[in-house]
């Protein structure tokens, strides 16, 4: 039973990537938070370099050396590049752009170098093999386990760790740096485990989706998660079930197109971010131009009835509380008149006495609340 | 040399690089002024799709298509970002990271389905991805040299109104200047340099060639033409290098060493540029704090033989050092250096001790004398 669990390949490939997803997306939140997205993409250029160095150095393939070894080029980098940027002569994103390119393309010349001896080629540094994880396991209690899904289920268990741990100080840290730093919170050094965190994690999933993918399982999901909530651990849980999501359909889709899977999984999750991007019930483009829309109705229906109210039985009311007046004097189109009358009517607003406009008790009611909010 | 000079592949090569230097080391400069180095990054990755679309469309590796198929999706990912900053509450670095991640995530998907598809001519795809110099025909020299050519003339005819949209827009949009079209013609222009550069750095590092020439020639001149003019240069300097020392030794790629020449003159532009050099800052800094620590022995020992009423006041070495809680034995020894100061001996004390001379004793009080602030 476990044994078939094991053995079954597509099922191992959809959790592998489901881990890589969770894993990231624990970490990437607060990156997307804290504004340092792009740094997630300088990390996973550079831990190339890393991971060549300490293999060509300890013969270390995979396993907590590797991880840990090559991690700390990851936060190298942030180091060079928060340096570069403390010499006041480039600002911070030029910084970026050339730390990590240096680091990347001493590790791709390594690669070409040493191309015979190393066990990753130029193809999966940037786009990994997470469909054949399943050939390289390891013999865990007695059961073939893919090594890459072990080294990500550790992953996620010490980042599920790290948030759950350090939930408040992380939570102050990323909203009100100054106010942790006042208490004593120690800002920069949360900010370097986070990245060395982000680093293993990295180098965790490398052989999985290589270097610019992971980045999609970094930012992406938490994004997405950012257009739909205000809560942190509500975005963390929607981060993850969107990563989780997008292995199982990018793992489906990849088989039926014949394409690569890691690949797909993350188009997957540029896919969510376009959902919840246009159809975010609270931050969504959709919602949003619907409630301008709703906004502007109301403001007309304030309009007339105020413009009906202060020129209810006036002088002037055969003038001015008429469908015409509202053109003239309102300056509206003709069209956006008339729909703004016949709203006002549904909503029993105003009413018609042959050519006049009127209120009705409601809709001067509604005038008066506006006008005379004292009266209430 | 010479014999290199003369081989047709290795002058094919030099032309490309020589136009990828040109073109990425002034429409960077752009960039970097305007704060959008990161740009450069998820421009250069989200070509990556295009390449693979304009191979669909072409059915071989027609360098034209290809090309164009690049700056197409390079600026749909500019837009994507501009959408994603503009209409919703994502943040421009996640959404460079966004656009960065699932444009190259769909290009991998492209890429593999083509691959998959078995077509023949398919292999000089992944060129594309760290740049194969080798593989530029002469013919495709003729549509890099165009692309160049019109976006320098593009710069030359808009210079006035780049110069001033980089650097301050708040103005240019007083004057009536159209400043989103112009910042749409620049954000063009970088989608321009990476497509030129395309063949020889590839995707994953065009970043560096948009913004390393930049940051170097920022550190030598004030003017932005002599900024233009000297990325231009050093981004020849390091294309040519680095190309043609990857056409002569097989089996490394063009873009990280490319990459490493232009990081190497950035780090000398870094360090070594007059006024904004590093080195010639430190060099000022020390030279400052040794004038400072100077004179503040000065009118110590001015201060004491005041306060004796002895223009020959002997002080003792440890208690100049305490006063000022720094040995001062260094500073005294150049003050002596230059006449302002003498060692003596006070009998029947056997600790140093030392006394201004005339020279030393006007100079104090030509620093006593002089105004607040004024450091002459």
């Amino acid at each position: 039973m476990i044994e078939a669990f094991f053995l079954n390949i597509s099922l191992m490939i959809m959790l592998t990537g489901a881990l890589v997803g969770c894993a990231s997306s624990l970490v990437g939140t607060f990156l997307v938070l804290r504004g340092n997205s792009m740094l997630s993409d300088a990390i996973s250029h550079s831990i190339i370099f890393g991971i060549v160095v300490v293999w060509l150095l300890t013969g270390a393939a995979s396993g907590p050396v590797q991880i840990v070894g090559a991690a700390m080029t990851g936060v190298l980098t942030v180091f060079l590049t928060e340096l570069l940027f403390s010499t006041r002569r480039v600002k911070y994103d030029a910084a970026i752009g050339l730390v990590f390119p240096v680091l990347f393309s001493v590790g791709v010349l390594l690669l070409n170098l040493y191309a015979r001896d190393v066990h990753i080629d130029q193809h999966t540094v940037l786009l990994g093999e997470i469909g054949f994880v399943w050939l390289d396991t390891v013999d865990l209690a007695g059961y073939e386990i893919p090594r890459s899904l072990i080294s990500m289920s550790v992953m996620t268990v010490v980042n599920l760790l790290f948030v759950r741990v350090l939930y408040k100080e992380l939570k102050i840290t990323t909203f009100d740096p100054a106010l942790a730093a006042a208490l004593g919170f120690a800002p920069t050094a949360i900010f370097y485990a986070l990245l060395f965190l982000t680093s293993a994690t990295a180098v965790a999933a490398f052989d999985a989706v290589g270097a610019v993918l992971l980045v999609a399982f970094v930012i992406v999901p938490p994004s997405a998660a950012y257009l739909l909530t205000d809560r942190l651990w509500v975005m963390l849980a929607i981060g993850m079930a969107i990563s989780i999501a997008s292995s199982v359909s990018g793992y489906y889709l990849a088989v039926v197109l014949d394409v690569s899977i890691g690949g797909m999984m993350a188009v997957m999750t540029g896919v969510f971010l376009g959902l919840a991007f246009l159809f975010g019930p609270r931050y969504g483009v959709i919602a949003r131009l619907h409630r301008q829309r709703t906004e502007r109705e109301a403001n007309a229906l304030r309009t007339v009835a105020i413009h009906l109210y202060s020129h209810e039985d006036g002088t002037q009311q055969h003038e001015e509380n008429v469908a015409r007046a509202l053109e003239t004097h309102l300056g509206w189109t003709a069209r956006h008149a008339r729909a703004v009358i016949a709203q006002g009517l549904t909503r029993n607003l105003l009413a018609r006495q042959d050519n006049l406009l009127v209120l009705t008790p409601k809709g001067r009611e509604h005038a008066r609340s506006i006008l005379e909010p004292w009266r209430n | 040399m010479l014999a290199l000079l003369g081989d047709y592949t290795i002058q094919t090569v030099a032309m490309g690089a020589a136009l990828l230097g040109i073109s990425s080391g002034v429409l960077g400069c752009f960039a970097v002024l305007r704060k959008q180095s990161l740009l450069g990054d998820t421009l250069s990755h989200a070509a990556l799709p295009g390449i693979c679309i304009g191979f669909l469309i072409a059915g071989s590796r027609d360098i034209g298509t290809i090309l164009a198929g690049a700056l197409v999706t390079g600026a749909a990912s500019a837009l994507v970002v501009l959408l994603l900053t503009r209409m919703s509450r994502l943040k421009t670095d996640a959404a460079l990271g966004i656009a960065l991640s699932v444009s190259f995530a769909i290009g991998v998907v492209l890429l593999t389905h083509i691959q998959g598809g078995g077509n023949a001519s398919q292999g000089g795809l992944d060129s594309f991805l760290f740049g194969q110099a080798a593989a530029i025909l002469r013919g495709d020299l003729w549509i890099m040299g165009g692309v160049t050519l019109s976006a320098l003339a593009l710069v030359g005819l808009l210079w006035k109104e780049f110069k001033l949209v980089s650097f301050d827009p708040g103005f240019a949009t007083s004057l009536g200047l159209p400043v989103v079209a112009l910042e749409v013609a620049m954000t063009t222009m970088v989608a321009l340099a990476v497509v030129v550069g395309l063949q020889m750095v590839g995707v994953v590092l065009m970043t560096a060639m948009i913004v390393a020439p930049a940051v170097a020639a920022r550190q030598w001149t004030h003017s932005l033409g002599g900024m233009v003019t000297l990325a231009a240069l050093f981004g020849t300097m390091a294309g040519v290098s680095g190309a043609v020392i990857s056409a002569t030794v097989r089996g490394l790629s063009t873009g990280p060493l490319i990459v490493l020449a232009i990081s190497a003159i950035v780090l000398i532009s870094l360090v070594l540029a007059p006024g904004r050099g590093l080195a010639w800052a430190s060099l000022r800094r020390r030279r400052d704090r040794r004038r400072l620590a100077g004179r503040q022995v000065l009118s110590t020992l001015y201060g004491l033989a005041a306060e004796h009423g002895d223009q020959g006041y002997r002080a003792e070495l440890g208690a100049l050092d305490t006063f000022h809680g720094t040995p001062t034995r260094q500073t005294l020894q150049q003050l002596e250096r230059r006449g302002l100061v003498a060692p003596v001996t006070h009998a029947p004390e056997t600790t140093p001790h030392w006394e201004l001379t005339k020279a030393g004793f006007a100079e104090a009080r030509r620093i006593d004398d002089a105004p607040e602030g004024d450091d002459r």
